[in-house]
């Protein structure tokens, strides 16, 4: 039996979302139960398929089950569920057997299907690749195995945004709405005005997610005061920020919830008209929300009269064709009016004329997937979690030499330390940790010393840091600071639109400097050192200017990541400019290569190969490599078949 | 499908509908030719020019015939600090032109792109519609092989 | 409203709603801008203007960044200088440092702003952007190279020509201007008004230079060279020698073109004289067989190209007449080379043009009979400019004198052409002779005066009540074009100058168009009108003089062949 063949649309809406004030009969709480997946009737594998899932495998693990199944001839449901957060545990792979909890495996490869499906099919949870089991009310524990929310990866985490990330069926309306799915919505719509509404939003303290930090209720009210005839909302998923995904894997994995959000706003602002604006390269997040829009407007969710309260909602999906300035609201706006996404000044702000020249509020994908937790729990609840000044939660993706990298939802007040070391696990392969980048190519590069601030937008900002969409980058022995620096000041030079000079010119010229910093001329003399040692003279006073004359944002926090790595690691610059030399072995042209006397056959390999004659030597003996005359270029590295070259 | 049919769809939309139009264009025909821009700068009644500016403003957007493997390297930090700098190199090396060009056969282009969002499987490139996960320099040979038997049995 | 707010530690007076920039040059207190422009919605793009304002942690634009009660302004404090210097150095390091060999040197804002900032030594060297320059059209040349991207070209294209031939293509450090599938402009829908020439602060557009041709031909004995200069010259040229704006030098003008070398000096003035006679008789033969109306003007090349490109199917409105520059060239080669007894091909002759367009139009093919172009050369006024200080002409220490005859007399309809509105009023001064076969008794037409944009009048003349309308500014004409179509107008004549106010401010005119200089040129313009004796065309006596020994009448097969045109519509990328 199929939960949906017996109860219909109509029910869920008429019973679920409408009339919640008789009580269901138990007949109905057991429908509900099976489409939230409390209980199931038959074996229930689930298994991760959005990108992180995908990218690691996912689909040829899914495969491979499917083969088994058909295989064995074994009845069970497949479901594709998002990503949990702990990306590199995918493909995650989540069985539940009926009357038992689900339980989780990380890293589940082709080969590994045969195995854990014969095990679990027989009740037996075999030892490798768990992640844990999820807590149930209904059913007795599996003995032995972890609960989930035990693992050091959830242990610390409050999900509010995440809630069904990778729980449940990303495109299965009846379940969002089983699991108390716009109910929110229709709270709001039905018994508060949307005056109320900001009034509840406000009470919460909820910040805008987008980097700011701006007050939400606080941007609603101006839009709503500047009188118009129309009002838009955009939700900005134009997250192009390199190491952050956490609004791509909260589209990809539950996009009702961001529908939601979306609805509940632009009924608070008065629009009657809402863009969700994705980053076209996010095929899989587009593909999902275009699902989802396609089923809340089958249920009357969107459209007009909705549910037959009267109110008026369309969403429109619009993808940004790729320009990391896309995501700076002004440009949002130009951009979906078919122009140049070019920034314009504010004042005058969106709030007051923005899109098609009409009072527009831009709101983050995850500013907004909060709303529905606020409206279902009450603002006081919301505001119980985090600190005085940054109330509830924040969703960080944590990345690089790290345990565990993922998607984490964790209370404002932790320490970046705990971020580090307790969630994430710490560095990989013993290697000592450097530092931590935060908050993209706008952001800073911190050291260990600074790991212990608490996050939180007034503690961060009085350290001159902040969040921004909140990618965690964690670095170690093995990164070269100088070129953190110059991967993002070239990502700035390419992605600046270009209007304004400070950040057209300057991030040219600075890419130049930092260039001419990890580069090895072979003409060096001591006149290139100075002009080295003038560049880094010239970063810092370019780096003020840009941060003070940029027409925005991007442009005014271009310099962050030079200016950081310059404050907290400038000794690796030193050594770059003064030592030639890259502690980490990253910047390729100041790399030194050395033959391995012992493994040399003298096969002249290398020497027929070297561009500058640098290698010295006579057939059948070792050769050696004359330092001055190396430029790092690494052929004599490729070429040699014995292994005897060597970099120091 | 001819831009004609492509732009019908859209009969009566502004310039709001500018970028969608020229996603669709190019998924259907694989580029936006000279042509297109004339013919959706005529259809929503907007100059040449100012089409042709947004459609270079957007890395989305190409203006000639793509190749048979499209080469795409995650520019993302992750993909950076796991070495996609080698990758590079090594395609280079491999395809025998620089980023962005296509090869004398015409089958491969490579080029950087923003980044993918899958840090966890630094780095990551896509070739066409396919993610390749946690590769090193040493694997392009074998990868670029690859696609060439599938060009020659084709 | 005003209210007070400081700047620099004294109280001025601000107005709500106006931006910084607004209210600190109403009090007189400069600060340096790149990209903006008077009468344009600030884009803020060049951050030159940027000024400290207390309580704000970046420095605000004062081009786009409102005024408030609370402001305290600081103009010039050393972290705004700095800013400013640090900008344009960044600018700089990205431009070509070839200064001298730079056809703004001397007139460039980019220059003059360095000087002004005090920048010394290029301080931050890399890599340049390489481009190619564009000479491919026949009026102006593009050289992206010196583009500092403020987009002042891009805008004035769009929203006062309305043909958008340039914009912005592509993003971050390799932006640059470039027209439609970046196209040479021959290719493009340039019009070739070259107003992209008078705002840019750089030299990225400048026009196709006819100089070096005219100076060998005026050392080639064989040549005889014959200059004429449009109406609109003598009132612009005094300031490209620091004389006082609009002053008329048309006397001094004439004693240096001689000085130079030239055979003759005409004025082509007359020639607007001759354009109206036939004007006139087009317009009146069109009128009684009501066809064909309204009447466009054709005087205005980029008008005429403009109409060949977008509307072909309305180019039958279009005059047939040639410009007056097209009739004086056609009239020295022809009458005047008879009666000097010289061959057409043994004549030079030159053009002074307020205007690029006109040296497009002087290469069109319909402009050549029998490899015999009418006009040779066109000059533009910074280019005449060029050409007297070349020759170390003492402009203020000459004797004025007259231009030669029989091409130097004028009536002072014809000088009227210089202003938008001038064409329409000498019109209506012979048109109304021809109807009635009276003078008018009110020479001064205001109706066709002062025109901004677009402005319509109804005018009796005998039993017609004709109705004119005169375009300034080439994006005013789309809409009436519209209109005409749907057939919402009650028109006769359409008068078009592509370029704001006419060719008082060409695209050949002296760079920077400052705006009050065109309002001074303009005045002169209806000075001389009010003080000369023959105030319309049809009382020009070496005009009768020519109809009646060479072109018989208006109209006549003679004048068909050598005034009138024919016009071809134009395929390229709109």
């Amino acid at each position: 039996m199929k939960p949906t063949d017996l109860f219909s649309k109509e029910w869920l809406i008429k019973r679920i979302l409408l009339d919640t004030s008789e009580s269901l009969s138990s007949e109905e709480n057991e429908m509900l139960a099976l489409l939230r997946h409390d209980i199931v009737e038959q074996p229930v594998i689930y298994i991760g398929t959005s990108s992180c899932g995908v990218v690691a495998g996912a689909l040829k693990t899914l495969d491979a089950i499917k083969k088994y199944l058909e295989k064995h001839k074994i009845e069970t449901r497949i479901v594709e569920v998002g990503c949990i957060g702990l990306c590199s545990a995918e493909p995650i792979v989540d069985i539940q057997l009926p009357g038992k909890p689900r339980l989780s495996f990380s890293n589940v490869m082709p080969s590994d299907v045969e195995i854990l499906l014969g095990d679990l099919l027989h009740h037996t949870v075999p030892a490798n690749n768990i992640i844990g089991q999820f807590r149930s009310k209904l059913h007795e524990p599996w003995s032995n195995v972890q609960f989930i929310d035990e693992h050091p990866f959830f242990k610390y985490q409050k999900r509010i945004v995440l809630i069904n990330c990778g729980i449940s069926d990303p495109i299965n309306i009846e379940e969002y709405i089983a699991k108390g799915g716009y109910r929110s919505y229709l709270k709001a719509i039905t018994s508060y005005t949307p005056e109320k509404v900001c009034q509840i939003v406000d009470k919460s303290g909820l910040r805008g997610r987008g980097g700011r930090g701006f007050y939400v209720g606080a941007k609603w009210k101006i839009a709503r005061e500047h009188s118009s005839d129309q009002r838009y909302l955009i939700c900005n998923c134009d997250e192009s920020d390199p190491g952050a995904f956490m609004n791509r894997s909260v589209i990809e994995s539950d996009p009702h919830l961001v529908i939601e959000g979306i609805a509940i706003a632009a009924y608070a602002i008065g629009a009657t008209k809402a863009y969700i604006h994705i980053r076209k390269a996010y095929e899989k997040a587009i593909e999902q929300m275009t699902i989802a829009l396609e089923q809340a407007s089958k249920y009357g969710l969107t459209g007009n009269n909705i549910l037959g309260s009267g109110v008026n909602m369309n969403i429109v999906l619009r993808s940004s064709a790729g320009a990391y300035i896309s995501g700076e609201e002004t440009a949002l706006i130009r951009s979906i009016e078919g122009k140049r996404a070019t920034p314009n000044h504010k004042p005058p702000f969106p709030t007051q004329i923005g899109l098609f020249e009409k009072p527009t509020v831009v709101n983050n994908v995850e500013t907004l997937a909060t709303l529905p937790a606020i409206f279902n729990m009450g603002p006081q609840w919301y505001a119980e979690h985090g600190t005085a000044s940054s109330k509830g939660t924040k969703v960080f993706s944590i990345s690089g030499r790290v345990k565990n990298i993922g998607l984490i939802e964790i209370p404002f007040g932790l320490s970046l330390k705990q971020v580090v070391f307790d969630i994430a696990g710490g560095t990989k392969d013993n290697k000592v940790f450097k530092a931590l980048h935060l908050g993209g190519p706008s952001g800073f590069s911190l050291p260990e010393n600074m790991l212990d601030t608490v996050i939180d937008f007034e503690e961060l900002e009085k350290q001159g840091l902040s969040i921004g969409l909140g990618g965690m980058v964690v670095m170690d022995e093995d990164t070269c600071m100088v070129d953190v620096a110059r991967f993002f000041i070239h990502f700035m030079k390419k992605e600046s639109c270009g209007k304004c000079i400070p950040c057209r010119e300057g991030s040219r010229r600075m890419s130049d400097i930092i260039d001419n910093i990890t580069r090895n001329l072979s003409y060096e003399t001591s006149f290139e050192t100075l002009e080295r040692f003038k560049g880094v003279m010239q970063l810092e006073e370019m780096a003020e200017i840009i941060k003070i004359t940029s027409l925005c944002g991007l442009g005014k926090s271009a310099p962050n990541p030079i200016l950081s790595t310059l404050k907290w690691f400038r000794e690796e610059y030193e050594e770059h400019i003064f030592d030639r030399k890259c502690r980490a072995g990253v910047c390729q042209s100041l790399r030194k290569y050395y033959i391995d006397a012992d493994k040399c056959t003298g096969c002249t390999a290398c020497e027929s190969k070297c561009p500058t004659n640098a290698i010295f030597g006579t057939p059948l003996n070792p050769y050696y490599i004359i330092e001055e005359k190396c430029i790092g270029c690494g052929i004599c590295y490729d070429v040699c078949r014995f292994s005897a070259i060597f970099v120091k | 499908m001819e831009i004609e049919t492509i732009l019908e769809k859209y009969t009566g939309s502004q310039r709001d509908n500018l970028i969608p139009i020229l996603e669709e264009i190019q998924e259907e025909r694989g580029f936006i030719s000279e042509e297109a821009i004339v013919k959706v700068s005529r259809f929503l009644k907007l100059p040449a020019s100012k089409i042709y500016g947004v459609a270079t403003f957007y890395d989305f957007f190409h203006f000639e015939r793509q190749p048979a493997y499209h080469i795409r390297v995650c520019n993302g930090i992750n993909c950076h600090l796991a070495g996609s700098d080698n990758i590079l190199r090594k395609l280079e090396e491999e395809l025998k032109v620089k980023a962005g060009q296509l090869t004398r056969d015409g089958i491969f282009k490579y080029e950087l792109t923003g980044c993918l969002g899958a840090c966890n499987s630094a780095p990551v490139i896509k070739i066409n519609d396919e993610f390749y996960s946690g590769i090193t320099a040493d694997d392009i040979s074998q990868i670029i092989e690859e696609c060439k038997m599938k060009i020659k049995e084709a | 409203m005003f209210f007070d707010i400081e700047v620099n530690n004294k109280i001025i007076k601000a107005r709500q709603g106006e931006t910084i920039l607004q209210a600190l040059s109403r009090n007189g207190i400069k600060v340096p801008t790149l990209c903006y422009m008077e009468d344009f919605t600030p884009t803020g793009a060049c951050r030159m203007c940027v000024v400290e304002v207390e309580g704000m942690n970046d420095l605000a634009p004062a081009c786009s960044h409102p005024v408030e009660e609370w402001m305290k302004i600081k103009t010039h404090s050393p972290m705004v200088v700095k800013a400013r210097k640090t900008n344009l150095e960044l600018l700089l390091a990205n431009h070509p440092d070839d200064c001298l060999y730079c056809v703004r040197n001397g007139n460039c804002e980019l220059q003059k702003l360095a000087a002004e900032l005090d920048v010394k030594e290029r301080r931050f060297v890399g890599k340049r952007n390489k481009y190619k320059t564009d000479p491919s059209s026949p009026s102006i040349v593009h050289e992206p190279e010196k583009c500092i991207l403020c987009g002042r070209c891009v805008r004035i294209c769009e929203e006062v020509i309305g043909v958008s031939t340039l914009e912005f293509v592509r993003r971050g450090d390799s932006t640059s201007v470039s027209t439609a599938n970046e196209k040479p402009l021959n290719l493009s829908n340039c019009i070739t008004c070259g107003q992209c020439i008078m705002v840019c602060p750089a030299s990225a557009f400048y026009e196709k230079t006819h100089l070096p041709e005219l100076q060998e031909s005026l050392h080639n004995p064989k040549l005889h060279t014959v200059l004429h200069y449009s109406p609109a010259i003598s009132v612009t040229l005094a300031e490209e020698f620091g004389l006082k704006a609009g002053k008329d030098i048309s006397g001094l003008l004439n004693a240096a073109l001689r000085k130079i070398g030239f055979n003759r000096v005409f004025d082509t003035s007359f020639a607007a004289d001759l354009n109206i006679m036939e004007l006139a008789d087009e317009f009146i033969k069109r009128l009684e067989a009501d066809q064909n109306l309204p009447m466009f003007s054709s005087c205005c090349s980029s008008w005429v190209k403009f109409i060949e490109q977008y509307s072909p199917e309305m180019l039958h409105h279009l005059s047939a007449c040639k410009s007056p520059q097209q009739m004086m060239g056609a009239i020295v080669k022809s009458y005047y080379a008879e009666s000097e007894n010289l061959k057409p091909e043994e004549i030079y002759s030159v053009s002074v043009m307020p205007c690029t367009a006109k040296k497009f139009e002087a290469q069109r093919e319909e402009m050549t009979h029998k490899c015999i172009t009418d006009v040779d050369a066109v000059l533009t006024t910074r280019e005449l400019a060029k050409l007297i200080r070349l020759y170390g002409i003492d402009f203020h220490h000459n004797e004025p004198e007259l231009p030669d005859m029989p091409m130097g007399t004028r009536s002072s309809a014809g000088k009227l052409y210089g202003a938008s509105g001038g064409l329409t009023e000498a019109l209506i001064r012979t048109l109304h002779y021809r109807i009635t076969s009276k003078e008018i008794t009110q020479f001064k037409i205001t109706e066709a005066r002062q025109v901004k944009g677009r402005k319509e009048f109804k005018f009796k003349i005998g039993q017609y009540e004709l109705g004119f309308a005169i375009i300034s500014g080439l994006v005013n004409v789309k809409d009436l074009l519209k209109d005409i179509k749907e057939g919402k107008t009650n028109l006769h004549f359409v008068e078009v100058m592509a370029c704001p106010g006419g060719c008082i401010n060409g695209g050949g005119q002296p760079i920077p168009a400052d705006p009050t200089a065109v309002k001074a040129r303009a005045k002169t313009l209806y000075e001389i009108d009010e003080k000369d004796s023959i105030k319309a065309s049809h009382k020009n006596p070496m005009v009768l003089d020519l109809y009646q020994m060479f072109l018989k009448e208006p109209g006549s097969d003679k004048c068909k062949t050598l005034l009138h045109t024919k016009y071809t519509p134009r395929d390229v990328l709109l």
